[in-house]
């Protein structure tokens, strides 16, 4: 019984898009490792709803920018590059900002500018650019995936912790029980603000690298 | 005009660009290691913010707008899913002209702000601001001194964040916060201090 789980475990674990995921998490993540894409990581990161929704929007548009730049990769003229992949960004970016407004009103209206900002983040062209221009289609999307769930995960953690401690809640639900308020706990009213956000990633970074040095 | 200055000291203390909504970090953190080469980025920022924003608003209000057309008699059109790549088009044309034409009258202001113009083409902080007028429905001259407030309240805080920079380079920090941790933690103090000028009406 055993076996029969451990094997598809242990050939999940040696594939490589298995391998890409796992390194863009931990070893070289976007936000922590190579500082990249700061500025949304930061912004969307006081409910928990928005955090999660902004993260599968910008890993799916890392993805598919860098599987329509892999594809055109030989067709690009090299000193227009940055250009053409602008553009690619840019349409993705706006497929994604109507998809929102038409199904998810309400998280769009509080996600508001940043979801334009995609195209100005710096992981997307970076991956199109480093990536995808040199790599076959379906390497680069797993590359722009595995960046782009790096990147998620940040938010998710920081948007976890600031919802959390600053306002007692988890995706809109009050956690801390009501108790705990009568005992005199009180939330962190600081972490809702902007300097929360940039103490929180400071210390998860601090965190994480303490982590990696013991291993 | 009252309203204007009550815009401006907004945009440049309380509801600075950079400490409240966090655009252009990345510049933030790559630039800010030197004071004279921050002062530079922060100048040329304050620049190009203050000509792309207004520029953009009429870039917007005379093609996307929801019936911005009627005077080419399309009363019905409503082009404003294009202002995402019309303005960043448009910043990167500004930008380079404006490199072009520094280049050729003033070589000392182009050796000291040159090198950043290109840099700030990909700055979020700039795409922001012009997405943040549309958002919040100035009008022309309410968005000049937007876009010329929020430019000076990044320079400032460069600037600022440089200073600190310089004051922490013998300090005895621990080691896995060297570098970015610090630099967040640092960003995270100078927002707070300027909190405080939220209760200062004009």
């Amino acid at each position: 019984m055993n076996g029969l789980i451990a094997r598809p475990w242990s050939a999940l674990k040696r594939s490589y898009s298995f391998k890409e995921i796992v390194k863009a998490l931990w070893k070289a993540n976007p936000v922590s490792k190579q500082i990249l894409g700061i500025c949304s990581s930061l912004a969307v990161t006081v409910q928990l709803q928005t955090a999660i929704v902004m993260g599968v929007a910008l890993t799916l548009v890392v993805a598919s920018s860098n599987l329509l730049v892999s594809l055109m990769r030989k067709g690009i003229p090299r000193n227009i590059r940055i250009i053409v992949q602008c553009a690619v960004i840019a349409t993705l970016v706006i497929i994604a900002d109507e998809f929102l407004k038409a199904f998810m009103y309400d998280v769009s209206k509080q996600l508001s500018v940043f979801v334009g900002l995609i195209i100005t983040n710096c992981i997307v062209l970076g991956r199109t650019e480093a990536y995808a221009m040199n790599n076959p289609p379906l390497r680069a999307f797993v590359d722009g995936l595995a960046n782009g769930i790096g990147y998620a995960s940040v938010l998710v953690g920081v948007a976890f912790l600031r919802e959390l401690l600053g306002s007692g809640r988890l995706f809109g639900i009050a956690v801390v029980p009501e108790a705990w308020y009568q005992a005199g706990y009180a939330n962190n009213g600081l972490l809702v603000l902007a300097p929360g956000a940039f103490i929180m990633i400071g210390l998860f970074v601090w965190l994480e690298h303490r982590v990696l040095e013991k291993n | 005009m009252e309203n204007l200055i009550s815009i401006g000291v907004n945009s440049i203390f309380v509801g600075n660009i950079l400490l409240s909504y966090f655009l252009g970090m990345c510049s933030f953190l790559a630039v800010s290691r030197h004071l004279a080469t921050a002062a530079g980025l922060g100048v040329a920022v304050i620049f190009v913010m203050a000509l792309t924003t207004p520029a953009n608003w009429l870039i917007y209000h005379f093609l996307l707008a929801p019936g911005a057309l009627a005077w080419a008699g399309l009363p019905n059109s409503n082009l404003s899913f294009l202002k995402l790549i019309l303005f960043i088009a448009q910043i990167a044309a500004i930008v380079q002209i404006l490199e072009m034409i520094i280049d050729r009258y003033s070589p000392a202001l182009y050796t000291a702000l040159g090198v950043y113009l290109p840099l700030i083409t990909v700055n979020c902080a700039i795409l922001g601001v012009s997405l943040f007028m549309v958002e919040r429905n100035y009008s022309l001259a309410e968005t000049a001194v937007y876009g010329a407030g929020s430019g000076a309240g990044w320079c400032l805080a460069i600037i600022a964040m440089a200073a600190i920079q310089k004051k922490l380079r013998y300090a005895d920090v621990p080691k896995g916060l060297q570098g970015f941790g610090l630099s967040m933690i640092v960003t995270g103090l100078i927002a707070m201090g300027f909190m405080l000028f939220a209760g200062i009406s004009v």
